[in-house]
């Protein structure tokens, strides 16, 4: 029995040392695999724990101001008072916005919009409520907080528009980011975060962005920020200065303000700077950037005055009598017209079996160039029509700037349309004939033309024939954009005179079409110009008979007012012209606007400055010649004698 | 019988001082690094897990030193009471427990949450050890007699797969083997277990739940999903290995102070620690219960008695495979099968299950020269 009792426990010594092994060799394999982990796999590690717990969060850069030539602000970043709310701190998100709803006004779709919104982010991530938070809302909300658990009141930079709807067509506005802008440029996902939509903002855009900076943050699990390691400042985007005269735009959208539908371009004739451009009715930039009503919107969608479109840009109407000085620069420079070229107007003009009637019924008796364009003869123009041939015309309206995209840098503008009978085989499948070229010659028919189109042809007449080109942008950031000098265009210095002349005689003779609209203020230069009235459609035998007034029919069979003019008649340095829709007559309704608005470009002389640049001690570069080639009034470049 | 009536006399002073006191040291030793763990993990505070655990070490303490001082016969008469109470409270909680985890696992005593299973490993230890206690060499070697003491295993184990808890069961049955194995049982039969089991690993899997196979599937490539099941590991290695040699520094633990790290006070409390302390401290500790485990070892081989020597022994057997389970699964040896690291892991019931091993195995030295009768 002791015998067997020692061998039990030898046995058992035997096998208990057996486990021991086992444990000890348990503890080595975790040492040794915990060496394994900390020494040679620690770097791996190491940069995996702190990709783990650094996070950077963006800071949204401050977008670039958008400055008249003046310096003056026309696009500025406010301070503005937004509600954010974090759903985790809410017990319901639903009915905390329906409470917040008692304060400030919150519509249905709104609250839907931000239900959504949380659903696709985390819990503790701040969503926007309400911007642009008037200051009786945001006392409204902070005396209420604690009825509005994770409701949160923050400051912030949003877009503001200070000329309101003056502005509106030339600057554009930004917007929140749609899907389709995504384009992997992190900065858009930005709560918040706008992008420029339509105009200057959006032409310029990627340039008022800027660069977002960074926090690098320490972060736990949930992404939620616990320490600041790191930070990266935000670069502001580029001021843009643009050409304009921030007043005088304001001058012509209150001019024009007062016809249901308008728009009007003033410009350099020189150089091509724009100083005004403006579109009525107009609409004000600042609600698209808050966020648009759905009913504004629908209505301003419905408007037939389409106050969305830059119409003087976009707007594409027949110049009629506008026209007139194309045609006779085409009539002369082939010879078939000259300065003692006279024709009698009987009122009315016979070709074939057509019968083409001038504006005044009896007739304006013998006519030479000059009282042509000053009395607007239609008669003289159709005389010459068949001779000279539609294919002259077209080609010197082209030199002119008809029918061609300018260039502009807002990409909203049309191109217009001058035919011929290429044009018309192609588009229409019909044959030109001789009574499409009697329209045209006083630019009826098929010609079509931008109140943009129709400045810059006004400027390339009075500049000496210099093919200037629209131009709005000074400087985008300390880099000048602006252009001064221009090719030449063939056409005969005598001609462009002899044009002028008549242009001349328009406003400032008694049998002038605008000589109503001359200038008065003897302290500015006297304007001259050229007026229009764009039939719309065809005036019938029976309205004719009847003596049907064009302002008695519903206002969209009404004739298009226009006017072309410049200022001084002697030096000409401003080009102006305005299209009034269904303005019924272009000396009734087009030439005192266009008078208004060359005196009061005269008083505000913006072509004397320069255009603010972003570092006024910056000595100025060889290119920025504005100023010191033309002093105000004195062009080097005029040809014209 | 006069001698076992001496040695019973022994009043509670001197049983105080036959304690092992180093065991006791060692074992503060290791509870003190669970509290600085603790403190850490709670970013830098006593509340809400070192101050209780510090409360429970005291009870757990004091209930140690009186499973101690209680005369060995008294425990091993209350063997059989223990092992099925145990088992009728695993019987209980599979009719009528609290539903956690997906799997119901323990009883609300109102000031602890007791889990059957804890005390059923050291049920099943202490009545294996009286089985043996009495039992010849030739007796243990005869496989008739190896029937009761597969039945003492294999009946809590399948009341806790029942749970379901395979980490647990997977324990009693490497426990129980265990002290087969001291006790004498032929060699052949260990090595046929192992044999047989590699084979049944096709046919168990069937039997696993989803969470269990995906476990075992992460296990084996953790990386495959970083963000989901494998969570866990990943983030667990991180930690460790970003720790490097000298540690982030106390209270610097990035991922277990960001909450990248799981379950951080509890299971994943050695990753805590080596985290912030490094190779040092990891290796400190696994010294510490190096010495732990040779200390149960030294008990065991002097006590001079078999129950002594079984219960000293499976009951060490039992708190290291805790450890080398902990300690795998955060390093990423094993899947994560949710075992506490005992002493150290934040918990009432590992903390007391782990003392009052650990006051039986000091019984053992206590009353190593009992005269323990069948």
């Amino acid at each position: 029995m002791a015998f067997r009792e020692e061998e039990h426990i030898q046995s058992f010594s035997r096998r208990a040392i057996v486990i021991g092994i086992l444990q000890f060799l348990g503890l080595g394999i975790l040492a040794s695999r915990l060496a394994w982990l900390q020494i040679s796999q620690g770097s791996k590690y190491k940069t995996l724990s702190d990709k783990n717990r650094i996070n950077i969060r963006m800071i949204a850069p401050l977008r670039g101001e958008i400055v008249d030539r003046f310096g003056v602000p026309l696009a500025v970043n406010v301070q503005n008072y937004r509600a954010l709310i974090v759903p985790e701190q809410t017990e319901n998100l639903k009915d905390s916005l329906k409470k917040l709803q008692k304060y400030i006004s919150l519509s249905e779709e709104m609250i839907e919009r931000i239900i959504k919104e949380s659903k696709k982010k985390k819990k503790f991530v701040p969503l926007y409520v309400k911007e642009d938070l008037t200051w009786e809302e945001v006392a409204k909300i902070e005396v209420n907080l604690p009825d509005l658990p994770g409701l949160l009141i923050d400051e912030g930079e949003t877009r503001n528009y200070p000329y309101v709807e003056s502005t509106a067509h030339v600057i554009g506005y930004v917007r929140a980011v749609s899907q389709e802008e995504l384009t992997g440029d992190p900065v858009l996902t930005l709560p918040g975060f706008k992008v420029g939509k339509t105009g200057i903002e959006k032409v310029f855009d990627l340039d008022m962005r800027g660069r977002a900076g960074a926090v690098q943050e320490e972060v736990n699990v949930h992404g939620r920020a616990v320490r600041e390691l790191g930070k990266k400042p935000m670069e502001s985007g580029k001021r843009v200065a643009l050409s304009i005269d921030g007043e005088l735009q304001r001058f012509v959208q209150d001019a024009l303000s007062e016809h249901k539908s308008a728009s009007a371009v003033v410009m350099d004739a020189y150089n091509g700077a724009v100083y005004a451009m403006a579109s009525h009715p107009s609409f004000d930039p600042n609600m698209f950037v808050k966020g648009i009503p759905q009913d504004v919107w629908q209505s301003m969608l419905n408007d037939p005055t389409l106050p969305q479109t830059n119409k003087a840009l976009a707007g594409q109407y027949p110049p009629g009598s506008t026209f007139k000085m194309i045609t006779a620069l085409a009539g002369l420079e082939a010879g078939i017209i000259n300065s003692k070229t006279t024709v009698n107007c009987l009122g009315s003009f016979k070709l074939g079996r057509g019968k083409f009637h001038c504006w005044k019924k009896h007739g304006h008796g013998w006519m030479n160039l000059t009282t042509a364009l000053q009395q607007s003869c239609d008669t003289y123009f159709y005389d010459m029509a068949v001779e000279v041939g539609i294919k002259r015309i077209s080609e010197m309206a082209k030199r002119f700037g008809l029918g061609e995209e300018l260039g502009f840098e807002i990409k909203e503008e049309k191109s217009g349309l001058i035919p011929d009978e290429e044009w018309i085989a192609s588009r229409l499948g019909k044959k030109w004939q001789p009574g499409d070229t009697v329209n045209a010659t006083i630019g009826q028919g098929y010609i079509l033309a931008t109140p943009l189109q129709l400045a810059v042809m006004t400027a390339r007449l009075v500049n000496g024939g210099f093919s200037v080109r629209p131009w709005i942008t000074g400087y985008v950031g300390d880099k000048y954009k602006g252009a001064d000098q221009w090719p030449k265009i063939e056409v005969s210095g005598q001609y462009l005179k002899m044009v002028m002349n008549g242009m001349d005689a328009a406003v400032n003779t008694k049998k002038g079409t605008a000589y109503s609209s001359r200038i008065l203020n003897e302290n500015v230069g006297l304007m001259a110009g050229k007026t229009g009235t764009a039939q719309v459609q065809s005036i019938t035998a029976e309205q004719r008979r009847l003596g049907l007034q064009n302002k008695d029919l519903p206002w969209k069979q009404r004739h298009h007012a226009l006017f072309v003019g410049y200022a001084p008649v002697g030096k000409p340095r401003y080009v102006c012209s305005v299209v009034v829709e269904h303005g019924v007559g272009g000396s009734s309704a087009a030439a005192p606007l266009a008078s208004k608005i060359l005196e009061h470009v005269q008083i505000r002389d913006p072509a004397s400055t320069r255009i603010h640049s972003f570092e006024i001690s910056k000595p100025h570069t060889g290119k920025d010649t504005e100023n010191k080639t033309f002093g105000p009034f004195l062009p080097l470049k005029r040809t014209v004698e | 019988m006069s001698q076992m009536f001496i040695q019973s006399d022994h009043n509670i002073f001197r049983k105080l001082l036959l304690l092992n006191w180093g065991l006791v040291a060692l074992i503060m030793a290791v509870t003190s690094i669970g509290l600085i763990a603790l403190y850490s993990a709670a970013g830098g505070n006593v509340d809400p897990w070192a101050s209780r655990q510090f409360v429970r070490f005291c009870i757990g303490l004091t209930v140690m030193v009186c499973v101690a001082v209680i005369d060995i016969k008294f425990w091993y008469k209350l063997t059989w009471l223990i092992y099925f109470g145990g088992l009728g409270l695993l019987v209980f909680v599979e009719i009528k427990g609290h539903v956690g985890m997906g799997a119901q696992r323990w009883i609300d005593l109102g000031f602890i949450k007791l889990q059957p299973s804890e005390l059923m490993k050291i049920a099943v230890v202490l009545a294996l050890a009286r089985h043996f206690h009495g039992a010849s060499l030739g007796q243990v070697k005869r496989i008739t007699f190896l029937i009761i003491p597969a039945m003492i295993i294999l009946a809590p184990v399948a009341l806790v797969l029942l749970q379901p808890d395979l980490g647990t069961s997977l324990m009693i049955i490497m426990v129980g083997a265990g002290i087969v194995f001291m006790a004498g049982a032929p060699v052949w039969l260990f090595i046929g277990g192992i044999i047989a089991t590699g084979l049944s690993i096709p046919v168990a899997w069937q039997f696993l739940h989803e969470y269990q196979k995906k476990r075992v599937m992460t296990f084996l490539n953790p990386e495959s999903d970083p963000l989901g099941a494998g969570y866990h590991i990943t983030q667990s290695k991180i930690a460790l290995g970003s720790g490097g040699i000298e540690g982030k520094g106390f209270l610097q633990g990035t991922q277990s102070r960001l909450n990248f790290l799981p379950e951080k006070q509890t299971d994943f409390i050695f990753t805590l620690w080596a985290e912030e302390w490094g190779l040092f401290g990891g290796l400190l500790l696994l010294g510490l219960l190096a010495m732990i485990f040779g200390y149960c070892f030294r008990i065991a081989f002097r006590c001079k008695h078999n129950f002594g020597r079984y219960l000293a022994l499976g009951l060490s057997l039992n708190f290291s495979l805790y450890v080398f389970i902990n300690i795998s699964m955060v390093m990423g040896l094993i899947p994560v099968v949710g075992a506490p690291l005992p002493l150290v892991s934040y918990g009432g019931t590992s903390m007391l299950a782990a003392l009052s091993g650990f006051g039986l195995i000091m019984c053992c030295h206590v009353h190593r020269h009992s005269k323990v009768t069948r």
